[in-house]
């Protein structure tokens, strides 16, 4: 497992039936590009985060390609429609093989 | 994001219109999650003969970066206060102490950031917060002590400097202090390097300049440790001048050197009165 590696994020306790909630997450990863080299002239390996996904109740919400120019501990913030109340379910897919993942309950009111 | 990039596209027509090579600090006023008012603009201290108003280098920055650090869940430097909250509660050493043994929780450190440098009447000298904390892991938890810009101490210092945001700066200068606060002033003033730059040649008669594709703040230190998108982590109040030193093509003091603890005392009383921001969100 890659260290240092923990995802956050944040979503509302509650919504309205139907409504609109933002969601922010974030991963401390370091997202390295396999660009860059060593001070020995080698290459450092690539490592990153490649897919991030959100699901609601088993639903796809957004499902997310990374690519290696992306920065440092990737940040996403989007909306999503909560039709009822349920868990929303983060994955995200390491190079190395490794997958994050985070639940979130939701209610309605 | 249309409605962003709209946002960004109208901005950019303003400034057109403006087309000064003055370009701030801008009007923006900083709360932090909402609830944490933070003084990012105020009258500058009595000791300082040639600036009026002093204000935090939040307020060079552009829209998107001051907006990272509103919240704590965007601001990345937040990671390291994780971090270093977990260090917090670890015990380390021979004593089997953390630092929570005898501070309690981190909360219980508001305040402290505020006025660091400060006098140490034990030790003679003025001591920096990272002198503090290797002081404790050495003498109190018998513990190694951590390198002075590690990411560890950087951290930790962010720890302790987040419980006190909204604080307002007031560092001591007198009495014991100001000495040493005299020599921080020497070296503000003191033009280093092939480039011939004194910190003042930039801080005090160009801030809200450009200086290449960057943006000349005042140089202050109350949103330190500062999280730079550029090295994408925490960085020290001595690593950054060690960066400014080195880019006037000087020879550098070393980080926790007394020659950059008395210009951080110096460089913090010129903050006096602004708001502690650490971890503050620079580019």
């Amino acid at each position: 497992m890659a260290s240092g590696v923990k995802p956050r994020v944040k979503v509302p306790k509650s919504a309205s039936a139907g409504g609109t909630v933002t969601i922010k997450t974030l991963i401390s990863h370091k997202m390295e590009s396999g660009q860059r080299k060593d001070s020995d002239g080698n290459i450092i390996p690539r490592s990153i985060i490649n897919r991030f996904t959100a699901d609601f109740n088993g639903q796809n919400v957004i499902d997310v390609t990374l690519e290696p120019a992306i920065s440092t501990n990737p940040y996403f913030e989007f909306e999503a429609v909560v039709p009822e109340a349920g868990e929303f379910k983060f994955t995200w897919y390491d190079d190395d093989g490794d997958v994050y993942e985070t639940t979130k309950q939701i209610t309605v009111s | 994001m249309q409605q962003k990039s709209k946002m960004i596209g109208l901005f950019a027509a303003m400034s057109v219109v403006g087309g000064a090579a003055w370009a701030g600090p801008d009007e923006d006023q900083l709360t932090i999650n909402g609830e944490i008012a933070i003084v990012t603009e105020t009258a500058a201290p009595e000791h300082m003969a040639n600036v009026k108003t002093i204000y935090s280098g939040w307020r060079f920055r552009s829209d998107e970066t001051q907006a990272v650090q509103m919240d704590d869940f965007d601001n990345p430097g937040m990671l390291g206060v994780e971090n270093a909250l977990v260090d917090w509660e670890t015990a380390d050493g021979s004593e089997g102490k953390s630092c929570a043994s005898c501070h309690g929780a981190s909360e219980e450190m508001a305040g402290v950031r505020a006025v660091y440098p400060k006098w140490n009447e034990e030790k003679g000298m003025v001591t920096t917060l990272e002198m503090e904390v290797n002081n404790c892991r050495e003498t109190r938890m018998g513990a190694e002590k951590w390198k002075y810009t590690g990411s560890d101490m950087t951290d930790m210092v962010a720890l302790i400097s987040s419980v006190s945001r909204g604080m307002p700066v007031n560092v001591a200068i007198d009495g014991p202090a100001q000495s040493t606060w005299e020599q921080g002033k020497e070296l503000y003033y003191t033009r280093t390097g092939q480039l011939e730059l004194s910190c003042a040649n930039c801080h005090e008669d160009s801030y809200g300049m450009m200086i290449r594709a960057d943006h000349l703040s005042q140089g202050q230190i109350n949103g330190f440790p500062t999280y730079r998108l550029k090295n994408t982590k925490l960085n020290s109040v001595h690593a950054r001048f060690k960066g400014c030193v080195r880019d006037t093509r000087a020879e550098t003091f070393s980080p926790g050197s007394a020659e950059f603890i008395a210009l951080e005392l110096y460089v913090a009383s010129r903050g006096n009165g602004l708001s502690v921001e650490g971890p503050s969100v620079r580019n």
